[in-house]
């Protein structure tokens, strides 16, 4: 046996460029299994962990005002472990150095010790004293991206007075893993944050002593949300209560584990598509082996190796490049999945990413591989068990060729002979010339995908700011006013247009299904704001009657001429029954517009708004910026130039990331498909071609030969290509989208093309390469010896 | 049938190859004329060095000293795309082991060459000189030895070459066979005035030639002309 191990090690010496190739891509399978199931579990373990050790709530409540007094009877409601009352405000921020105004929601600490629920994890400085008034705790990402460290001072519009506050610490909590204004999907940490105040100093300002505007739930162990959302529901509503929720619709928490469950499906998809062509790739080599060395085989046999250890040998050969493959892959991956781990811990503000290299992980993407090779390189395997030793030492007889269908149609006679050659070998073999096609496919589909993330994800920001969302500055009043306010807005420096806008937070009825959102109304004829279907462009708001997001009317099992019930959290209260108008597909968030009269009218209030689209002229800006600042009734100004360059960063951030790992595995498997094919045909065609240098075929005219049969593969693989990447594409559009946004599944022409060129460019470097081996093809000795 | 001026005429050539560690001296100096419509066969036991020679004088390997040429070209100094035409233009080759291209059929692998040379044989009629007008659309797998050698002679004078190498055209046939082959090779010789060099261990062949020359350990052992050049049906082994 130890012979035959030195046999295996050279004849893996021998065929190192193959098994180099195969090694290559099970190590990608492995590292993107490795790194994205690490990832996953690490971002799994630091969210469970947290949630713990730092009290995540389970429920959520916001309201106009209670007596703390109530917060007994809510601790009192069975399921409920722990209830915590807080304070919040959404407030407008003047941080130096930074000329627009900024938003923040203000949050209290209690003052008799920790918050009980929701606790603060400090990165650097302290929490802020008990009582100490001008004190505040600053998020993460804000502190970051505005430079802040404790020390620092910036102020704060609370009660509609301005109000000098230190940053003592900068910190977070579970609810603030993701920070997004509440009603907002796209982040902007430069503008908006989260400061965490004394309670005490808090109330004073707000005129909430001795009551509450936010309650915090923890359930029982085992205790299910519903009973305690409806047992909320009905002790705040008298107090303006806007309707409780589980943590799924708390916006951090469904960011996050969306993120999570992406990941998972990036840890499944991509390593067996990668998988798949390494495996196949063995399985060529292997069948070549075996069939190249049948008569060693039979010698073997005839020497006394039984079937056992010749099938070991050649199993042996797959495992060592298998194993190899893995081994690198595990390593890599846990390298890579440490540095996507800290791209998730830049993105989301988790006190620390749990990440650790689990050897279980490792050897579940190993045996994984394992598996898939054995069972790649069985037949061969077999075959090399089967052969009877009398005539495994036989030399093969000739391959037996027959005219292809092409040829019997009567289309052969167009091609010379070279082509005829080409044209049977791939009619002698066609599984084998398929599975390369697909694996060229492959190659093609995943630079499609990458190319796809970047396009949609650029689609959807051009969507999103160049066609839904025009305006230069959004104003949010801390409570729906008169029009007024918006008459006042106008008229302020630098003001080119104003359009009014009412929110009103509802909850939509049809059947059992629920949802919750904020109803949006907007002015007949808005021009800065406005409701734009992917495919028809702008869609008028009716004048009566709801326009939703196609994602919400699937949600909500309904379609145009439906009615939905409408419950408002606000105000009133009020309910009513709307009929849905119109369907949009749109890009971002889960919309329900309204025409805002109508809106109003359903509500049971006036010509309100809750602020208001501004066009601004640029060169006022600063001015305005100030204006803005001095006026109470703004919670919050959210700049739409600043929010999409912060979206921006992000993506160009994660994208660079994705696309640049995704087209590097294109051109491996590309590569690899290419230079094993090529190397294969060198190998079982040594002799013919040989023979053709000998007959006077330069050098180049065999070259043109040997890589017809690829150059026909890499053609047919690419429009398979097209298709394949089409349906990853749409998969990946499906598993990817969710409520808050949803890249379109748009495959361009320029898309397709440039997947090609890469996969082609590739294909060609190594078929120019493969000219070098003819070089050293020794005719003489070729042809002398039988194989 | 000589003529005034040799087409081959090697003079004192040499080649030595490494073998690992061991240097082969497979050539030790060997002379030779071959003349316009000669029939050659060099006789020797295996390792005599006769295929060298062979590889030599068709550019498939060139010597390590000495002087050999084909009427102009210069066979010493190899250089790729002189030995590429030489070999496209003037020689054809025949081998013990056929290497036909299993996947074309018996007239397209005639036509493969015919289509390279500058003033090929219609395959058909290269075909019908080595008698396999009935087997033209045959694949190698579907043919004999002796026809798949016959497909390989059709092939090598499709280019109507000037000269036709033969590396032990019947070693792998019967005797019956290999006499056909033969049969052709001959006619070949007689009826197109192919210059024919032959390389063989199996003396019995040596009769057909107008020249043999006999090769041991490197050099060339003796020369001797036939006074007569015995018909293949004559011979027998």
């Amino acid at each position: 046996m130890r012979t035959l191990s030195r046999k295996l090690g050279r004849e893996l010496f021998r065929m190192r460029g193959q098994g180099m190739a195969i090694v290559a891509l099970v190590a990608c399978a492995v590292a993107t299994f490795v790194s994205s199931v690490s990832t996953w579990r690490a971002l799994q373990r630091t969210q469970d962990a947290l949630y713990e050790s730092h009290r995540f709530p389970h429920v959520f409540a916001e309201l106009k005002r209670a007596p703390e007094a109530l917060a007994t009877r809510i601790a009192a409601l069975p399921g409920v472990s722990v209830a915590e009352t807080r304070v919040m405000s959404e407030v407008l921020l003047d941080v130096p150095g930074l000329p627009e105004p900024a938003s923040a929601l203000l949050r209290s600490v209690p003052d008799d010790g920790e918050p009980r629920l929701d606790r603060l994890h400090i990165r650097e400085g302290r929490s802020v004293a008990p009582g100490k008034a001008d004190e505040a705790v600053v998020s993460e990402s804000f502190a970051r991206a505005n430079g802040l460290r404790p020390g620092d001072r910036i102020s704060a519009v609370i009660g509609g007075r301005w109000k000098a506050l230190q940053v003592v610490g900068v910190g977070g909590t579970p609810e603030q893993v993701f920070t997004v204004r509440a009603g907002g999907i796209l982040n902007d940490d430069l503008h908006y944050g989260v400061l965490w105040m004394s309670r005490q100093s808090m109330a004073a300002a707000l005129d909430l002593a001795g009551a509450f505007n936010s309650v915090a739930v923890r359930l029982a162990p085992g205790a299910p949300d519903a009973p305690v959302i409806a047992g909320l529901d009905r002790l705040l509503s008298p107090y303006g209560g806007r309707g409780a929720y589980g943590r799924e619709l708390q916006t951090s928490h469904r960011l996050v584990t969306d993120e999570i469950a992406q990941m998972r499906v990036m840890a499944t998809t991509v390593p067996v598509v990668i998988l798949g062509v390494a495996v196949f790739l063995l399985s060529l080599v292997l069948s070549r082996l075996v069939a190249t060395q049948r008569m060693q085989i039979g010698t073997l046999k005839a020497l006394g190796y039984g079937n056992g250890a010749i099938g070991r040998h050649y199993a042996a050969l797959a495992l060592v490049l298998v194993v190899a493959g893995a081994t690198v892959g595990a390593a890599a991956g846990y390298w890579m999945g440490d540095g996507l781990s800290a791209v998730y811990a830049r993105y989301y503000r988790f006190p620390v990413i749990l990440y650790e290299a689990e050897p279980a992980v490792a050897l579940g993407g190993g045996l994984l591989a394992v598996a898939a090779a054995l069972a790649a390189v069985s037949g061969a395997v077999r075959r090399s068990v089967r052969l009877a030793p009398a005539e495994a030492m036989r030399p093969e007889p000739p391959p037996t060729y027959r005219p292809t269908w092409v040829e019997r149609i009567g289309l052969g006679r167009l091609l010379p002979p070279t082509g005829r050659m080409v044209l049977r070998d791939l009619g002698r073999r066609p599984l084998r010339a398929a599975l390369s096609a697909v694996g060229i496919g492959a190659a093609v589909a995943c630079t499609m995908v990458a190319a796809f993330m970047g396009d949609a994800s650029w689609t959807l920001v051009d969507q999103e700011f160049g066609k839904v969302a025009r305006e230069d500055v959004a104003v949010h009043f801390t409570q729906a006013l008169t029009t007024g306010a918006v008459r006042e807005l106008r008229a302020l420096p630098g003001v080119l247009e104003a359009e009014a806008f009412r929110t009103a937070p509802a909850t939509l009825e049809s059947g059992q299904r629920t949802y919750r959102t904020a109803v949006l109304g907007l002015d007949p004829g808005a021009r800065l704001h406005r409701v734009v279907d992917v495919l028809r462009g702008n869609v008028e708001v009716p004048r009566s009657g709801l326009v939703l997001s196609r994602t919400l009317a699937e949600r909500l099992q309904v379609r145009p001429g439906d009615t939905v019930r409408l419950e408002f959290m606000e105000g009133a209260r009020r309910a009513a029954d709307v009929p849905v108008v119109g369907l949009v597909d749109d890009l971002v968030g889960v919309q329900a517009v309204m025409d805002r009269e109508a809106l109003n009218r359903t509500a049971g209030d006036g010509p309100l708004a809750s602020g208001a689209f501004l066009g601004v002229d640029p060169a006022s800006t600063d001015e305005l910026n100030l204006h803005l600042r001095r006026m109470p009734k703004v919670a919050a100004v959210v700049l739409a130039d600043a929010t999409r360059r912060s979206v921006e960063r992000m993506l160009e951030d994660s994208l660079l990331w994705f696309t640049s790992l995704l087209t590097f595995f294109s051109i491996l498997i590309a590569v690899g498909v290419v230079y094993n094919g090529a190397r294969l045909a060198l190998a079982e065609r040594e002799r013919e071609l040989a023979t053709l240098r000998v007959i006077g075929f330069t050098q180049g005219e065999v070259w043109r030969i040997s890589i017809g049969e690829l150059c026909v593969q890499v053609l047919a693989g690419a429009p398979l290509g097209w298709l394949l990447g089409w349906g990853f594409v749409e998969l990946t559009a499906a598993a990817t989208a969710s409520d808050l946004m949803r890249l379109p599944a748009v495959v361009t022409p320029a898309n397709a093309a440039g997947a090609t060129a890469v996969v082609v460019l590739a294909a060609a470097a190594v078929a120019l390469w493969s000219r070098r081996w003819l070089g050293r093809l020794d005719l003489v000795s070729v042809l002398k010896a039988k194989e | 049938m000589p003529a005034t001026m040799p087409a081959f005429e090697a003079v004192g050539i040499t080649k030595v190859y490494r073998m690992g560690e061991v240097e082969v001296h497979a050539l030790r100096g060997v002379s030779l004329k071959i003349w316009d419509g000669e029939f050659v066969v060099i006789l020797g036991p295996s390792g005599s060095g006769k295929s060298t020679l062979l590889n030599v004088l068709g550019g498939l390997d060139a010597p390590s000293g000495g002087v050999v040429r084909y009427r102009e070209h210069d066979l010493a100094h190899p250089d790729e795309r002189a030995l590429t035409a030489y070999r496209r233009e003037h020689v054809g080759f025949v081998f013990q082991f056929y290497n036909l291209v299993p996947s074309l059929t018996a007239r397209e692998n005639v036509a493969l060459a015919a289509e390279i040379a500058p003033r090929p044989l219609p395959a058909e009629d290269a075909l019908a000189r080595v008698g396999l007008s009935h087997r033209m659309d045959h694949f190698p797998s579907q043919l004999s030895g002796g026809e798949q050698q016959r497909v390989a002679i059709a092939r090598a004078i499709a280019k109507r070459p000037d000269v036709l190498l033969c590396d032990e055209p019947t070693g792998a046939l019967d005797a019956a066979t290999g006499r056909s082959v033969l049969e052709v090779l001959d006619q070949v010789n007689r009826e197109l005035g192919t210059t024919v060099a032959v390389i063989t261990h199996n003396a019995s062949i040596a009769d057909l030639a107008d020249r043999v020359v006999r090769m041991a350990d490197g050099l060339i052992a003796r020369e001797t002309r036939n006074e007569r050049r015995a018909s293949p049906a004559e011979i027998s082994w």
